[in-house]
């Protein structure tokens, strides 16, 4: 029965939240603007972040300490699809959307179905991932070894730039105070080997202990192409462009192994806690990643010639 | 904030924060009280409700998201025949113990057949993934669902 309406006023020590849901763009980054310095306004995705970090004790309303800017009504914002060979996805695009579309790039999809669960991923959005910025945010290793690219828009101007930049640091991003992430944009990139790992305590909402993705291009028993990432072990997500040009253009007997695992182990630095300790995380990481090359790749070649 | 939104296929109008969970506006405001705060954090889906057909957590939503949507709680789903049929395969196979998480999983099941109606075992767990049960050890809700699925043939 629908009955007994109340109005609960804020209670006495938490203010009267303002919140704003506009339908365009345009209104978004006027407020963004207006917001400033003084951060007044904070974006608002999915939620699914910001309500567990601000969340109130029973029946009392969430503990905001901003003003808050709802982009789920943006259609701008809500796009997916390809423009110029590049995936592109909007801010407001929901993890289960990209998840079912089908020109989503594979790893990325692998990455999201093992992230919470249905109902998170109906909520939760790839941009507010990207935007938490935390070393084990599950989306970052497979959008790192896609090259992947973030446009930030803001009254008056844009612009885009590699994930690797717009992450500095754990929570910490280049976005400017009036500026919202509008979408992630993907080269096509071709490849002959693909792997995620998501390392877990149970499947279903669990944080990772660390993700790991990679790919690679072989050509000829040749290593044309070869990415690595690694999430949640160290303070940024791990991806090193010099050790993966060393392996180029290699065949699998002329790799030192051995070398490149010590180069990776020098970037693997993880920290104890609540999930894992840092010596699991660090076996673990340097296991996959010489399974990859070494199993992965290398006996799915010999089993082909 | 004035918010309107159709509850269980009611239009209805709250006038509350704009931050208020839609858990708490549902059950404190609103008077119904089949779903359940276990968490508060997105973990256990016994606050699981339906917006505009798709499975979330209550806890998470802040009414004025919910503006101009359709949502549907366990109250409403029991007199549909579609819930009328997950409560029969519920009961059939004993799906129920202490009863905290059934009113998730009764939302999680109308999901999982919305978007398949004959889901796989392995469909079914992974449509039940985000709600907790202390009882059952879920072979009982999975079984329940699956009953649901073979008798509720055409309603999905
Ligand atoms: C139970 C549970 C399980 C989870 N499991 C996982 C998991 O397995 N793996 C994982 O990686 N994460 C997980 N998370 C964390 C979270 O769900 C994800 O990080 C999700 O992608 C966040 O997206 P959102 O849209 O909900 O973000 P929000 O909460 O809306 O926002 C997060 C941050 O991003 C900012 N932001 C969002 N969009 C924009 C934009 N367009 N422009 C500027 N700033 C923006 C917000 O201001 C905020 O600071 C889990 C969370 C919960 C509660
Ligand atoms: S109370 Fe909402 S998921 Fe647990
Ligand atoms: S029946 Fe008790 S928690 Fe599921």
């Amino acid at each position: 029965m629908v009955g007994n309406r109340r109005t609960y006023p804020a209670r006495g020590d938490r203010r009267v939240h303002i919140t704003y849901r506009p339908e365009t763009l345009r209104e978004a980054l006027s407020l963004m603007k207006e917001s400033g310095k003084e951060k007044r306004v904070k974006p608002f995705a999915g939620g699914t972040d910001l309500m567990v970090r601000h969340r109130g004790w029973h029946g009392t309303t969430s503990g905001f300490p901003s003003d808050i800017l709802f982009l789920d009504r943006i259609d701008e914002l809500k796009c997916c699809g390809f423009y110029d060979k590049e995936y592109h996805i909007g801010a407001a695009c929901t993890l289960a959307e990209v998840e079912q579309d089908d020109r989503a790039p594979s790893i990325l999809k692998e990455a999201i179905t093992l992230m919470a669960a249905p109902a998170l991923r109906n909520r939760g959005t790839l941009a507010g991932n990207i935007c938490n910025a935390s070393p084990a945010g599950d989306t970052l290793p497979p959008l790192f070894i896609l090259d992947a690219r973030i446009t930030l828009i803001r009254q008056g101007g844009s612009r885009t730039i590699p994930i690797e930049d717009f992450i500095t640091g754990p929570g910490e991003t280049v976005l400017g105070d009036d500026e919202l992430l509008a979408e992630i944009r993907i080269p096509i990139t071709e490849y002959t080997h693909l792997c995620y790992r998501k390392v877990g305590t149970r499947k279903a909402n669990a944080l990772s202990k660390l993700s790991f993705a990679a790919l690679a291009g072989i050509e000829g028993g040749e290593i044309r192409d070869i990415r690595i990432a690694l999430g949640a072990v160290a303070p940024r997500i791990v991806r090193d462009r010099e050790i993966e040009a060393s392996l180029q253009g290699k065949a699998f007997d002329e790799i030192d192994l051995r070398g490149t695992l010590e180069a990776y182990g020098k970037l693997i630095c993880p920290i104890d806690d609540q999930r894992s300790t840092a010596a699991y995380r660090k076996q673990v990481a340097l296991n996959l990643i010489e399974n990859f090359i070494t199993r992965d790749i290398r006996e799915d070649i010999q089993s082909k010639e | 904030m004035k918010v309107r939104f159709s509850l269980n296929g009611k239009e209805i109008s709250v006038d509350v924060d704009s931050l208020r969970r839609l858990l708490d506006v549902i059950r404190e405001d609103l008077g119904l009280t089949a779903i359940k705060e276990g968490c508060g954090e997105g973990e256990c889906g016994a606050c699981s409700v339906l917006i505009d057909g798709k499975i979330v957590n209550s806890c998470l939503v802040p009414i004025a998201q919910v503006g101009g949507a359709q949502v549907l709680t366990p109250e409403g789903l029991k007199g549909t025949p579609r819930g009328k049929c997950i409560v029969d395969g519920f009961t059939e196979a004993g799906s129920v113990q202490c009863g905290f998480c059934t009113p998730g999983m009764l939302m999680a099941a109308e999901a999982i057949l919305t978007k398949n109606p004959n889901p796989t075992e392995a469909e079914i767990r992974e449509g039940l993934s985000g709600n907790l049960c202390r009882c059952t050890g879920y072979d009982m809700i999975v079984r329940g669902i699956e009953i649901a699925a073979e008798k509720g043939e055409g309603l999905w």
